[in-house]
């Protein structure tokens, strides 16, 4: 026993070490650019290249930005912001994926519906904010709604798509195999269709970040949104970027996230860059 | 050899709708098969053949309970087919392998749809892996396998639930020559081995006289059985092919094929 953990423990010190330094290498190329862009910003203010006034050097932001970490500042305005957008990204996922599957299993209400959807989709939510905040004023609730209807039309469209373009050869396959409708939509239509969805809700994603930053610099009391426009007005500029940058940030995390899991649920597929 | 009559096709015929090219809105019928019949004996295996369009997939798929004959029925062990069921395994022309599992994972779907209990699965799963020599393949996933690879798992996979009837739907035909011989004569083994009944469609008149102790020949424009023949061949080894026997069938079956455009000739 003991041997065999130490066998298996060498085998995974060599694994580390190869991933160490390739990982290293691939850290190097990612981020030489980067370095590089932030070194222009810290150097373009003080050579004058730019008005320090509207654009301040790189380390005043990093500084501005770590004061608002450490008296909390900026985790209330990011939390705000976070619970609003999972909470209007997560109800349109919880409604979107059973409707879209649904309207997409019976071709009848997706052949009357889709105009409609459609036509949603194609309102910019942006254009409805008055009418969201009208109806239900500055609070969370208006915030969250026009988040979650941004989000529901990407994720409704693609998975209504994403089950009618299920390879009907599959369907067939299945069916001969004498299962029950039940299973074939749990077994084969749900899987077939997992990377189609994905689109949408990837989608989603990043319209769900750009609704909420919108939302919250017209009407709000906190909020990443919020705190960019509140700065701006109050010339905080250094704190300005700073909302700006972790803004960015965010969006990376999310659609990381979304991405990895992605990968992880359409592992059966093949790498289109093979 | 059993004689006990096994599949009946009796008048079986199969029309489809279809747009009419000129008036719109209007469709019409199309008959694809035809007061088509003849039977299949216990064990035997048969192979179709017959000009493209002339019917061979939607017999399949009639036998296969996946569509129902306009007119005429089709009777397993006596008994007319009432919809799909696991007495009879399919394997389709393009694999249809489900591509988000892996080699096994396809193959535990039949053995899942069969009711099998679950602590069986990865045995028997082993055990068709083996049949078809993937053993090493097991956990690759459909893109990552050959044609011949995935034609393999197909053949499994249907295998795998233990159907009595074994249907196939030109199961070869997007394989290279070598892959293909490998695979007929594994076939032949497995039959001989499991003693399923096998319905096996094909264009090649080789591959059907080389599988098929009969070969049905169907006509096209509605699909009809033109003639059974029959393959007396005793061996079936790789050079059977040049045996003077079997010439004789194969110019016998490509004449039967060919025929209007014989008669043609000859005004
Ligand atoms: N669902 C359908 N609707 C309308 N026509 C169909 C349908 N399925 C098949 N047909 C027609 O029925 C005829 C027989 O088709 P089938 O697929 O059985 O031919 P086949 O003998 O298998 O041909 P091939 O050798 O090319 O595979 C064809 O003319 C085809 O156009
Ligand atoms: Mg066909």
């Amino acid at each position: 026993m003991e041997t065999v953990k130490s066998v298996d423990l060498s085998i995974n010190n060599k694994k580390l070490k190869n991933i160490g330094f390739s990982g290293l290498q691939k850290l190097f190329k990612q981020s030489i650019v980067l370095i590089a862009l932030f070194l222009l910003w810290e150097i373009a203010p003080r050579i004058g290249l730019v008005d320090e006034a509207f654009f301040p050097r790189f380390l005043n932001v990093l500084i501005a930005w770590w004061e608002m970490v450490k008296s909390g500042e900026l985790f209330a305005h990011f939390s705000a912001s976070i619970t609003r957008s999972i909470f209007g990204f997560g109800l349109a996922l919880l409604i979107a994926i059973p409707l879209g599957l649904l309207i997409g299993w019976y071709p009848l209400a997706r052949d009357l519906l889709n105009p409609v959807l459609e036509l949603f989709r194609n309102t910019a939510p942006l254009a409805l904010l008055p009418v969201f905040m009208l109806f239900l004023g500055i609070d969370e609730t208006s915030k969250i709604s026009i988040i979650l209807f941004a989000c529901t039309w990407p994720i409704l469209l693609n998975t209504i798509a994403a089950v009618g373009s299920v390879d009907p050869l599959l369907i067939k396959s299945a069916r001969s195999m004498n299962i029950s409708s039940f299973k074939l939509f749990y077994k084969v239509i749900l899987p077939a269709s997992v990377p189609t969805m994905f689109t949408g809700i990837r989608m989603a994603g990043s319209s769900a970040i750009l609704i909420l930053i919108a939302a919250e610099m017209v009407g709000a009391k906190e909020g990443l949104g919020y705190l960019i426009t509140y700065s701006q007005y109050n010339f905080m500029i250094p704190e300005m970027y700073a909302g700006i940058l972790t803004i960015s940030v965010l969006g990376l995390f999310i659609n990381y996230g979304l991405l990895s899991l992605e990968k992880r649920l359409s592992r059966w597929k093949q790498d289109p860059t093979l | 050899m059993t004689t006990v009559e096994k599949i009946r096709f009796e008048r079986v015929t199969k029309s489809f709708a279809v747009r009419d090219a000129n008036k719109k809105g209007v469709s019409n019928e199309y008959t694809a098969v035809q007061d088509l019949s003849f039977t299949v004996r216990e064990g035997e295996f048969i192979t179709l053949v017959g000009p493209s369009g002339c019917g061979k997939s939607t017999l399949l798929d009639l036998t296969g309970g996946l569509t129902t004959p306009t007119r005429g029925r089709i009777l397993i062990d006596g008994k007319e087919i009432a919809g799909p069921g696991l007495d009879r395994g399919i394997v389709f022309q393009q694999y249809a392998l489900f591509p988000w599992k892996t080699a096994r994972g396809n193959i535990e779907f039949g053995l899942e749809a069969k009711g099998i209990p679950k602590r069986e699965w990865k045995e028997k799963a082993n055990y068709y892996l083996n049949l078809v020599g993937l053993s090493q393949f097991a956990d690759r996933y459909p893109h990552e396998l050959s044609g011949g690879m995935k034609q393999r798992i197909a053949i499994a996979r249907s295998l795998a639930f233990n159907p009595d009837v074994l249907l196939m739907d030109e199961p070869y035909a997007a394989l290279d020559a070598q892959t293909r011989e490998s695979l007929q004569s594994e076939l032949l083994r497995i039959w001989k081995q499991t003693k399923k009944t096998i319905i096996f469609i094909t264009h090649s008149i080789d591959e059907a006289i080389y599988l098929g102790e009969r070969v049905v020949v169907l006509t096209g424009g509605p699909g009809q059985v033109k003639e059974i023949v029959d393959v007396p061949l005793k061996s079936r080894d790789a050079d059977v092919r040049s045996h003077p026997d079997f010439v004789k069938i194969r110019q016998k079956v490509w004449n039967l094929l060919h025929e209007p455009e014989y008669i043609g000739a000859n005004i």
